[in-house]
This record gives structure tokens, sequence and C-alpha cells, in this order.
């Protein structure tokens, strides 16, 4: 199971350095794009593991837990968000943090329909 | 009860991991009992989480929710960046390679189209309120991508600090709007395959609203929508202070 767990933290902290170099490198001072990149290796070694012959239950299991944690993970999150500043900054926050989103649920309406009957 | 105090104050994300227990029972036998099964156990749980979050800016008077009241600064550790962003990429394991790499044009797509959508927006809400200057607008557009871009935009092009967290307010509001909407709307606007989710990630950008609002919704579907997802904020911190800034400064 641990095995699964470093095959994570090795995935995750190349992802991140990679989206912290990539960052750099652009000149803006924030990761770009670390946990996307660190997901596609997480994939991509999966994939060779199991050519490989490597990939055990016993590893995925080490993974799956802290995949499990997400939304636990999330609910805390809630939790430590300032949604009291959120709901009593004024009526710009509220109208620019909501009607973009409908505006976007909309778009994505009207693209998936699309793209489903071309 | 002060070694309960102490107990308490040592172990903070043991502390954690049990009040979030705690609360996703609740959700759970909510959901059983009062929606009967209609609106998910997590969907409640992490708006119970949100709800917690108000109640903790009230008596914690500070900026970080409920995990400002001492007993309960674990929360605060849980919900944070190390363990959103490692349990996110966990999620992956369960991911197809082959299905993301067949979406993955559709997804560049769609997060190009999200940061001018929220961008745009953001801009044209400002206006509208009365902002007439390309910075301050700017950050605002920003602020309507995510809670990230706002101020990583604001800081590079110099708005004023209370533009900024106005920034972050709004990228609050939109994270919490995502997550709270996206299980009621999925089923009508067709949000129900992994390549709709990826497109979907891209679009509506700010990564935990989009995979907490998955989550709620179908717990399969996260790792494709935050593969895209994760990618918009960094994509936002690029062209928001540069390309759109010199746009709205050129046009005003």
């Amino acid at each position: 199971m641990i095995y699964g767990i470093a095959l994570l933290a090795f995935s995750f902290l190349v992802g991140q350095w990679i989206g912290t170099l990539l960052g750099h490198w652009i000149g803006i001072d924030s990761n770009l794009g670390g946990v996307g990149f660190a997901m596609i290796i997480l994939i991509l070694t999966k994939e060779v593991f199991q050519r490989k012959g490597w990939y055990k239950p016993e590893l995925e299991y080490g993974v799956d837990f802290w995949g499990k944690l997400y939304i636990p993970v999330v609910v805390a999150m809630a939790a430590s968000l300032n949604v009291k500043a959120a709901v009593t900054s004024g009526s710009l926050a509220i109208a620019a943090g909501i009607i973009p989103v409908v505006i976007g649920f909309f778009v994505f309406s009207y693209l998936n329909k699309s793209q489903k009957t071309s | 009860m002060s070694e309960l105090i102490q107990v308490i104050d040592s172990y903070g994300l043991i502390v954690a991991f049990l009040v979030v227990g705690i609360i996703m029972f609740l959700s759970d036998l909510i959901s059983k009992k009062v929606f009967r099964s209609k609106i998910p156990g997590s969907a409640i749980a992490i708006f119970l989480g949100l709800v917690l979050g108000y109640i903790g800016g009230i008596f914690g008077g500070g900026e970080k929710g409920l995990s400002d009241i001492p007993i309960f600064k674990g929360i605060g550790f849980m919900g944070g960046g190390m363990f959103r962003d490692f349990t996110i990429v966990a999620t992956a394991i369960s991911a197809s390679f082959l299905l993301i790499k067949r979406s993955g044009v559709a997804g560049m797509i769609s997060l190009l189209l999200g940061i001018i959508i929220f961008f745009t927006a953001g801009v044209a809400l400002g206006w509208i309120w009365g902002f007439r200057d390309a910075v301050t607008l700017t950050t605002i557009g920003a602020g309507a991508c995510t809670y990230i871009v706002g101020p990583v935009t604001g800081a590079a092009i110099g708005a004023s600090s209370d533009i900024i967290a106005l920034s972050i307010a709004i990228g609050v509001v939109k994270t919490i709007t995502v997550t709270v909407l996206t299980p009621f709307l999925a089923k009508r606007i067709g949000l129900n395959s992994e390549s709709a989710a990826m497109s979907y990630g891209g679009l509506m950008g700010t990564t935990s609203g989009v995979a907490a609002g998955l989550a709620a919704t179908d717990p399969k579907l996260v790792p494709y929508g935050a593969v895209t997802a994760t990618f918009y904020s960094g994509l936002g911190c690029l062209i928001c202070p540069s390309v759109f800034y010199l746009i709205l400064e050129y046009l005003l």
C-alpha cells in the first residue's frame, strides 16, 4: 500500500515541479497546471506499470484511499472558505460571481447539444 | 475539561477527520430521510461545509471560516491546498488515458472559451457597477475567472488592495455557485459523460468548484473535470494581466 502512496507522491511532486518551472519560465510567479501534469504522470505511470506487470491491487489501494478522501477534503475546504466575506462584500461580488456562471451553463448546454447532433 | 481542550488543540488534523466524518454522516442521513436520496449526501455535506464556513466567519472573525476558531483549526489544514491537490491527483488513478487524449483538443478549446466568457462577463458587470479604468476592470474580470487569477492579475498590473479583495470575493462566490448549481443542473445540460466533464471543467475553470460539483453529481467524472480545470487558473494568470489588460487599455 505504501508503494501506491509513494507512486502518487512521486507523480504529485514531479507534476508540481513541472507546473512551477513552466510558471517561472513564462514569467508568472504561480503554478501553471501542476495538478494537471501530476494527474497525467500518474495515469501514464499506471499504464507503464500495467504493461510491465508491476501493477498490483495493493498498489491501487494506496492511491484509491486518497482519491476517496477527496469529498471529505472538499467539505473541509468549504468550511474554511471566507464565505462570510463573499456573501457580505457587496452586490458586485455576488453578481460577478453568479451571472457569468449562469452564462457558462447556457454556453455549455448549447455546445453540448450541438456537439451531439453533429 | 482542560485536558480535553489540550488534546483537541494538539491533534487538530485528527479532530478534523472526526468533525468531517460527522458532517458526512449527518448529510447522508439527511439525504436519505429528507430528500429520499434525490440530492446526493456529498452535495449536502459540501453545502453544510459552506454554512459552517459562514458561521465560522461570524464567530471566528477571520478569513478562513470555521478554521479560525481554535478548536477547528485542523479543518483548515485538512481543506488546505496540500490535501486538496493530493486527493484530486489521486482520483486520476481511475481515469482512462485514452479518453483524456481523445477529448484533449475539445478540452483545450473550452478552456480558452471559458476564460474569455468569464473575463468578458466580469468586465461588463464591473462597467455596469460604474468602474471605468482598465486596471480595476481587468482585476474584476480576472476575479470572475477564479480567486487565484484575480489577485495574481491585480498584483501584476497594480490594482488597489480593496479591488484585489473584491476580485477574491468574486472568485469565491463563483466557486460556491459552481459547487451548488452543478449537481442540480447536470442532467439538464447533458453533463453525463467523461468527455462532457472535460469540456465542463475547461469552461467553468474553478478546480475546487468543478471537482466538488462533479463529486456531488457523479464521482467518476471528477478526474476528467479536474484535469482540464486545473489548467484554467494557470492560463488565466497568463493572459488576463497581459493580452486582456492590453486590449482593455486600448479600448478605454
